[in-house]
């Protein structure tokens, strides 16, 4: 089973400025207080260039690509 | 400012941390603690041989005192084994204000809690230890600091520092980043073993040092000869609410609930329900939790843990959800603000359970919408405890719920039972 | 003649469009910031104009300095371009403009790289953006356009007035901000949802 990169976002730089649920409606959706949810921390394939968009255009670097956890032997 | 921390032990066996009853003075001196304890050993000396002493304390079983029951050992033995050298901090700010035990220990007891500091210092080869103690006990560990030095105890440098006010100062993080100048909020970064700020860090509840510097006297077998296998020793709690004597005891792992009680003088008036591990625990009916036994196993099937070892009795006048309110808009008034989930979902759960409260409002499954909502999201642990307190709450108080949401209520007594502190300064 | 006259046309053209331009970005990057912006635009667009602006913006600065280098008119000398007040032309004009190059320059260079220097230093230098469009501006008075001309004044004290609002607006928020974290000193989340949020 190949490990994806997973999404993450810092809470405490976040400041709720939305951009990111805008870029990616299909990973972030936007709790109550316009902060975003990270509904799908697995980065599927097809959806790197705009979460490589999204991570450059958060105004407060709170959007972060962590790169796949290393594969465990056996 | 909170209670005067009473102190008393009543427990069947002798107690090893709290002092005598017949004394309860003598161990914040010098003297009166090597009387009853003896000289500390010294932990110092090669690898092999602190890695021996860890084993000790890792037979021994000793877990974090400090809500979180990590293996002691697990920790010391990482920063033994590191690079460079780290620095030991304990965790004597109790931000939580139920909770009375760690400001009683470093009150009757500090040189325990510097023994263990300075033994894990030498175990983890650390360059200091720094003390942060809560304003209320901080004079009697500077005052034990001072005899130190002029006896010339330690090898390793004891630095006292007096405690920041506020909830979330005394998160792991917070009170390491204090200890370095910084503003007592939590930093978010996830804390792997020892390694959040500048110098890899042994950050440990007071208590637990306590125990590691018995352990270092006595020996493992000495410490698993009190308690149940699984939760060796001995452990502070604090008692508070509708019960006779209000305060900090001593007291086994394993004893039953209903034995605690009886150590506080039992209940004056027939309990309603019981909140159990502070004010990020569970609200439990009392019927169904006096005869387990109070332990993370024997509480288990509430979905319950002893936590930091807090009772808090309801009485059965009180409102189980008015006191539940009044909770919640504390823990979200106590938020660092750091975070948008804990700082906006806190502040709304509270709104809604107030209004449940007062009669004929709230809604309740927003509220059970934004538990989950705030859970996970924040720097630190203060929305998912908040939100496992008030999760609790509403199963515990259902038929209160119900009663209120026809605009009555079967409390008597309007005032609040839980000590809810103003701001910090 | 002609040939170093069409330089000097390009090169004072360029000045005026770019002070305009200068101007937007300004703009663009307050809107970010405050969250402005027509009602049902995503907030991303306004992000994304400031960005892409500034980048072109920053193109045509190269021609700017290039054909102003190149006119054998006003000689400049290379070094002026990047050093202020090194011209033997006009010093103190034309040491703004490069002024404005040098700090607009600085904000540019970080924000190509602003994930990996972190938040901190990166917003560090995009103040100076604040001092590079005043110098910019400066420049632009003395060593640029012929305020006689009736829509070049125009421009140029409209840019101006339009500016002056977006810096109003920034100060008020940046006000606002430190009124409430006066008591406590580490950073906190505004207690209150600005309109975008709901």
């Amino acid at each position: 089973m190949t490990r994806r990169a997973r999404l993450t976002v810092d809470p405490i730089a976040c400041d709720g400025r939305g951009l990111c649920a805008e870029l990616l409606p299909e990973l972030i959706r936007l709790d109550d207080w316009g902060f975003p949810v990270i509904t799908g921390a697995e980065v599927p394939a097809g959806l790197h260039g705009e979460v490589a968009a999204a991570v450059r255009l958060c105004p407060r670097l709170a959007l972060h690509l962590e790169p796949p956890p290393p594969g465990r032997a056996g | 400012m909170s209670r005067d921390p009473a102190s008393s032990c009543l427990a069947a066996t002798r107690p090893r941390l709290l002092p005598d009853e017949a004394d309860p003075g003598a161990a914040a001196a010098l003297r009166g603690h090597l009387a009853r304890h003896g000289a500390r050993p010294s932990c110092a000396g090669g690898r092999h041989h602190r890695q021996r002493l860890i084993g000790e304390v890792e037979e021994a079983g000793l877990t974090g005192r400090g809500g979180a029951g990590f293996p002691t050992a697990k920790k010391l033995r990482v920063l033994a084994a590191g690079r460079r050298a780290p620095q030991v901090i304990a965790n004597g700010v109790e931000g939580e204000p139920a909770s009375d035990k760690d400001k009683v220990l470093l009150s009757r007891a500090p040189h325990l809690v510097i023994d263990g500091a300075v033994s894990a210092a030498e175990l983890t080869g650390a360059t200091e230890a720094v003390i942060v103690a809560h304003p209320a006990a901080c004079q009697a560990v500077q005052d034990a600091a001072r005899e130190r030095r002029a006896a010339g105890c330690d090898q390793v440098p004891v630095r006292v520092l007096a405690a920041a006010d506020g909830f979330t100062a005394g998160e792991a993080s917070a009170v390491l980043r204090w200890t370095e100048r910084g503003a007592p909020v939590p930093t978010g970064r996830a804390p792997r073993l020892g390694r959040f700020g500048h110098q890899p860090a042994l950050v440990q509840n007071v208590e637990t040092l306590a125990h590691l510097a018995l352990i270092m006297r006595h020996g493992a077998s000495w410490f698993r000869s009190a308690g149940t296998p699984a939760e060796p020793g001995t452990m502070l709690v604090t008692l508070l609410g509708a019960v006779r004597w209000p305060g900090v005891y001593e007291v086994e792992p394993g004893v039953p609930v209903s034995g605690l009680l009886d150590l506080a003088g039992g209940t004056a008036q027939p309990s309603g329900a019981l909140l159990i591990g502070g004010y990020f625990g569970t609200w439990v009916a009392a019927a169904d939790v006096l005869d387990l036994p109070f332990s993370a196993a024997g509480l288990s099937p509430l979905g319950a843990r002893p936590g930091a070892g807090i009772v808090g009795v309801l009485p059965a006048g009180a409102c189980g959800l008015a006191e539940t309110a009044r909770l919640t808009r504390y823990l979200a008034g106590s938020s660092a603000g750091q975070c948008g989930p804990c700082v906006f979902g806190l502040d709304a759960i509270a709104r809604e359970l107030e209004l449940a409260a007062a009669g004929g409002g709230g809604d309740l499954t927003r509220v059970r919408r934004w538990l989950r909502d705030v859970t996970g999201r924040g720097a630190c642990h203060h929305p998912d405890g908040t939100a496992l307190m008030v999760g609790s709450a509403l199963r515990a108080f259902r038929d209160e719920i119900g009663l209120h949401s026809r605009g009555r209520c079967s409390g008597t007594s309007g005032a609040g039972v839980f000590p809810v502190p103003g701001p910090p300064s | 003649m002609a040939s170093t006259q069409w330089l000097w046309f390009i090169s004072r053209g360029s000045g005026l469009v770019l002070l305009v331009l200068f101007t937007a970005v300004a703009v663009l990057g307050t809107a970010t910031r405050l969250g402005w912006g027509p009602p049902r635009w995503p907030r991303f667009v306004a992000a994304e104009l400031h960005r892409s602006l500034a980048l072109f913006t920053v193109a045509l600065l190269g021609l700017h300095v290039i054909t102003a280098i190149a006119d054998p008119y006003a000689s400049i000398g290379r070094a002026a371009t990047v050093i202020p007040f090194l011209s033997p032309y006009r010093t103190a004009a034309i040491g703004l403009g490069t002024l404005a190059v040098d700090l607009g320059g600085a904000v540019l260079l970080t924000s190509l790289v602003r994930y990996r220097l972190g938040l901190r230093a990166w917003r560090a230098v995009h103040w100076l953006a604040y001092l590079a469009w005043p110098a910019a501006f400066g420049h632009a008075l003395s060593a640029g356009g012929d305020l006689r001309i009736g829509w070049v004044a125009a421009v140029i004290w409209g840019s101006a007035a339009v500016t002056a609002v977006a810096v109003a607006a920034r100060l008020a928020a940046a006000v606002a901000a430190w009124a409430q974290s006066a008591s406590r000193p580490h950073r906190q989340v505004r207690r209150e949802l600005r309109g975008a949020n709901r």
